[in-house]
């Protein structure tokens, strides 16, 4: 073995000090996964029913909340690390811009080039259903990457590099 | 009156009374609930006038600010506690606010009246959502075809805003030089 | 035009008197927080209000229904457009402000903002 026994990811699924009782990780463990599907398929049928890229977005990082609050932020981080949502944060928004760059292939910027094809399937819209999934990834990953960096910020420990002052001055 | 004039006046009241309580409770945490309520008394709204888009979207919004606010709020064991009451301020705000509900009474003359909107820009919206783009969703056709522009800055706006408190919550500062 | 037809429009600027008068009077950095919230549900309900027609029907196209009927009868789908887009720029700028607040708190101690302005920190 490699790792320290309490470093496998095994060990801290059902550790008591992380995250919350065994009810609530029970019922997550069950939930998160419908949450997730839920979230991708507001995204995907945002054309054809209410929704769109930014309530799908919205939701599936709500998914991925539950789950840092449920599990505990050490746990999760593992396995999704600040950088990794921080580079499909960027890496929406730069497919959001490239779809609208690529309009100039149609002569306009933000013309949409693609096929409009027949109402009421998946593959219609055009360029709509690929601004969602930009969307949609976006929003997830930055939300997820703010509750992170909120859940991670520990009251009253002060960076070193600060002199110290007191708390307060009386008037 | 019909019925959705009806619900409409309740849930507005609804709301009014709602964020009164959210600002004069001294609980904080009673305070972000409130707001959570009325959040989601507008978003019944929202039902109630045809854009469930919007409906869908404030619902799962207000969870996610209730989440936030929550961060922030239960660690803190103190209540607020007026010092002093500024009624000079107080009251000249509230007059002033006054002047600004009669003035959109007299403004409000020259709208059009609640129910029959003007649609100048939207009917050809709605003829070539439907065989122009093939996107059955009016909204998000304007969203990301129409008006694909303004998709675009709200998608920076949201980037900047997550960045800058990204950067605010920074741990790691700047090391003075003595 | 009768009030009657213009009542909904007066009860959102009533919504958003009450939160300005949250931000300007309070001196909790959290009831601030909570009186740009309620103005801001007041000018996303403001906008909507002004896209209802009466006994309209949701902007999405039904199967099977003809074209002039469903223009005839839906809501004006721009004003939800832009309200959507501001409600998403709502939930940013709310994440900036709870990071300030938690800062603020983490430096200071306290939320009252009297109080913040007498410490030099």
């Amino acid at each position: 073995m490699s790792e320290p026994a309490e470093d496998r990811p095994e060990r801290l699924v059902d550790d008591p000090s992380h995250g919350m009782t065994l009810v609530v990780k029970t019922i997550t463990r069950l939930l998160a996964g419908f949450i997730l599907i839920y979230g991708l398929y507001v995204v995907l049928y945002g054309h054809l029913s209410p929704g769109g890229g930014f309530a799908g977005g919205v939701v599936l990082g709500c998914g991925l909340i539950l789950m840092v609050l449920a599990f505990g932020r050490r746990f999760v981080v593992q396995f999704i690390s600040e950088r990794g949502a921080g580079m499909w944060d960027s890496a929406g928004a730069l497919a959001f811009l490239g779809i609208a760059v690529l309009g100039y292939l149609a002569g306009r910027f933000f013309q949409n080039f693609l096929d409009a094809g027949k109402p009421f399937q998946l593959f219609s819209g055009g360029t709509i259903p690929l601004s969602n999934i930009a969307i949609g990834i976006k929003v997830s990953a930055c939300l997820f990457v703010v509750f992170v960096a909120l859940a991670a910020f520990k009251l009253g420990d002060r960076d070193a590099s600060e002199p110290e002052k007191p708390e307060s001055h009386t008037a | 009156m019909p019925e959705v004039l009806i619900i409409l006046y309740v849930l507005m009241a609804f709301m009014v009374i709602g964020s009164l309580i959210a600002i004069e409770t001294s609980d904080l945490l009673s305070s972000v609930i409130a707001v959570g309520a009325v959040g989601f008394a507008l978003s019944v709204i929202d039902l109630l006038l045809g854009a469930p888009d919007l409906a869908l979207t404030q619902v799962v919004v207000e969870v996610l600010i209730l989440v936030f606010l929550l961060r922030v709020v239960v660690t803190r064991r103190d209540e607020t506690h007026e010092t002093h009451k500024d009624t000079f301020a107080v009251g000249s705000v509230l007059l002033l606010l006054g002047a600004l509900l009669v003035c959109c009474f007299y403004a409000f003359h020259y709208m059009h009246p609640f129910g029959q909107p003007l649609m100048t820009m939207s009917r050809p919206y709605l003829e070539k959502s439907i065989t122009g783009t093939g996107a059955v969703n009016a909204v998000m056709a304007i969203l990301l075809d129409f008006r694909a522009y303004d998709t675009l800055g709200e998608a920076t706006v949201i980037f900047a805003s997550i960045i800058g408190a990204l950067v605010i919550l920074r741990k790691v500062g700047r090391k003075r030089r003595e | 035009m009768l009030p009657k037809e213009m009542l909904p429009y007066i009860g959102a600027i009533l919504l958003l008197v009450v939160g300005t008068y949250a931000i300007v009077a309070k001196k909790n950095v959290i009831k601030i927080i909570v009186g740009l919230l309620v103005v801001e549900y007041a000018v996303n309900l403001f906008l909507l209000l002004l896209g209802y027609r009466d006994l309209g029907k949701a902007p999405i196209y039904p199967a099977g229904v003809n074209p002039q009927e469903y223009l005839s009868q839906s809501v004006d789908p721009l004003p939800q457009a832009l309200v959507l887009t501001s409600i998403v720029i709502g939930l940013g700028v709310v994440a900036v402000m709870v990071s300030l607040a938690v800062r603020l708190y983490d430096k200071y101690g306290t939320f009252d903002i009297t109080k913040i302005r007498k410490l030099r920190g």
